[in-house]
């Protein structure tokens, strides 16, 4: 008989079994999870996992699929040039899933209405697996992709597929509107017939502060998942903190900027 | 009934004898201040050095089951930016009535008196002097903490720069424990605290049959450690007279009245911030309350020390 010890939650291996190019900086991995640790991962929509490459580093990902578990990853810098060098067969190391996610059900969403998602560059990518959810409850999704040229974009075609109303914007306009996805966002949500009843976001910081503002303006529930640079992913070292929150944590998914949250702290997240 | 946490450490009121432990949590004042609001009784910083320093690279924390591992490698501001988080701190600590200790680390002797000068601007309640980081041996050499003389020695030059009481954050990993607290204590430290992390440990991965710290070893605290650190404070409790605070793998209210019996003045909470959240403060508080009551025990000062009355 085989005896397993408790090894917590230490970095497991799973291979690469297809990578797909999404454009010129960005590529998809799909993963399995390899024989001796063939445990799926259950993974919500915007939770993140800790990906490991020996001798190169490890950082957050939240991915894009949660089946097959997809790492969506934009080229930056030394970890993710390695990640795009991987090829099919190769491991990656994963730990996690780790954070809150965003969550459908804490806002019921009737038949006539839609919710919207904004993506700011690579925050298409976490977005995808919420859309997937929403459409699975049968929700409408209104889809706005932003990137500073069209080479940031991405994904377009997999939102479309799933059923959802797309539009995309670039800083430069080679792609779709001139305009940020917060404008976009907005000139939406201004219009008589718009029929929004919630609003969810990925994308840099000052992004989220934006659609946060438009949140509130238009009386909207908001989610919002941040970035960070992090180390320890489970709310411990400290170095993801944000406004007395711990983005690894008490997020990636929050319902106000964390900053606002340490403002009042008594209505903020625990 | 309701029995008395409370608790005097060096002069200083504590409301319960929870600590933060350093290297957990302390980096923001805003996330300090959440912390004492969630109950701790007192918040260490995490420790600062004379530059900023950027740590070790990931992996740098693991949960490995029985514990964390972790090799964070002194990550910090640098002390400059330390006293502007230290003095927003205080500002916030302050009215809630949660003393502050700064943790400070340094590689020399010279070093460390510069730091605790700077540190001792932000007037933190207490300065606990980590000579005992097991992380940054390739870098700094042999830890002070294992050495009597020279542990003495970063004592005595960190009393000379400050009239704050400082504590002495020893090391389990010698056999010297008690002889290193004793020349600690004779160089005036005001307090000790006992224990940092266990080791250094390795975990490796088969599949890539490496080391996973990107550091190869790291320091081993969490559950799997508290025997070892509660062995520790009985040994100092038993040949000093010298308040303590008692650290390593406590998690439940029964670990924290472990360690009073073991001779804690206070006790600091790191890992189990990780294994109940920083909740963990009230819910072990609670579970403390709750024991003194079913067992008549009204203040913690009944208790302190108790397994030393059978020890002939």
């Amino acid at each position: 008989m085989q005896h397993t010890s408790d090894r917590g939650q230490l970095p497991r291996p799973y291979r690469v079994v297809e990578i797909r190019e999404e454009n010129p900086t960005v590529r998809s991995l799909c993963l399995e999870g390899t024989a001796m640790h063939s445990i799926a991962m259950v993974l919500e929509p915007g939770q993140f996992v800790m990906a490991w490459l020996p001798g190169v580093d490890e950082k957050p990902f939240s991915p894009s699929c949660a089946k097959p578990l997809t790492l969506t990853v934009t080229r930056v810098g030394p970890f993710t040039t390695a990640m795009h060098q991987l090829s099919v067969g190769d491991t990656v190391w994963l730990r996690g899933p780790f954070g809150r996610g965003f969550s459908l059900d804490r806002q019921p969403v009737s038949s006539q209405k839609e919710i919207m998602l904004v993506g700011g560059g690579c925050g298409a990518a976490p977005l995808l697996t919420l859309a997937q959810a929403a459409r699975q409850a049968g929700q409408r999704v209104l889809v706005v992709l932003g990137a500073r040229t069209t080479d940031g974009l991405f994904f377009q075609d997999r939102y479309t597929k799933l059923g959802c109303h797309v539009l995309v914007s670039t800083d430069d306009g080679s792609a779709g509107e001139r305009a940020t996805s917060v404008q976009v966002a907005a000139s939406l949500l201004s219009r008589k017939d718009a029929a929004i009843d919630a609003l969810y976001a990925c994308g840099p910081g000052p992004m989220l502060d934006a659609v946060y503002e438009l949140a509130q303006m238009h009386n909207l529930p908001v989610q919002l998942s941040y970035e960070a640079y992090m180390r320890c992913g489970i709310g411990v070292c400290g170095s993801c903190a944000l406004g007395g929150c711990l983005v690894c944590r008490d997020g990636p998914v929050f319902q106000r900027p964390p900053d606002v949250i340490q403002r009042h702290p008594r209505t903020g997240n625990k | 009934m309701n029995p008395d946490l409370s608790t005097d450490f060096c002069g200083i009121h504590f409301s319960n004898p929870l600590v933060l432990a350093s290297g957990i949590l302390g980096t923001e004042a805003a996330l300090m201040e959440r912390v004492a609001r969630c109950g701790a009784g007192g918040i260490t910083s995490k420790s600062c050095g004379p530059e900023p320093r950027q740590g070790h690279p990931n992996p740098t924390v693991l949960d490995w089951g029985p514990g964390l591992i972790n090799a964070v490698g002194l990550a910090n501001p640098g002390v400059k930016m330390e006293i502007t988080i230290l003095k927003d701190t205080r500002s916030r600590l302050a009215p809630l009535g949660v003393p502050l200790v700064a943790s400070i680390f340094a590689h020399t002797v010279e070093s460390f008196a510069e730091v605790a000068a700077q540190i001792n601007t932000a007037q933190p309640d207490l300065i606990e002097v980590n000579i005992s980081c097991p992380n940054v041996a390739a870098e700094f050499g042999r830890p002070f903490a294992l050495d009597p003389s020279s542990a003495a020695e970063v004592t005595r030059v960190c009393k000379s720069v400050t009239e704050i009481p400082i504590t002495v954050k020893l090391s389990p990993n010698t056999p010297d424990l008690v002889a290193i607290a004793r020349a600690v204590a004779a160089a005036g430290a005001d307090a000790l605290t006992a224990i940092n992390t266990v080791g250094p440990g390795m975990i490796i991965d088969l599949e890539s049959g490496r080391p996973i710290l990107a550091n190869r070893v790291g320091g081993v605290s969490g559950p799997a450690i508290r025997p070892i650190a509660v062995r520790c404070v009985y040994d100092l409790a038993r040949a000093l007279d010298v308040p303590i605070i008692g650290t390593g793998g406590v998690t439940s209210g029964h670990d924290a009245l472990e360690m009073i019996m073991a001779g804690a003045t206070l006790v600091g909470i790191g890992s189990a911030v990780y294994a109940r959240g920083p909740a963990c403060f009230a819910e072990i508080r609670t579970e403390m309350i709750a024991w003194m009551n079913a067992h008549s025990v009204s203040s913690l000062d009944e208790i302190r020390g108790q397994a030393h009355a059978t020890h002939i």
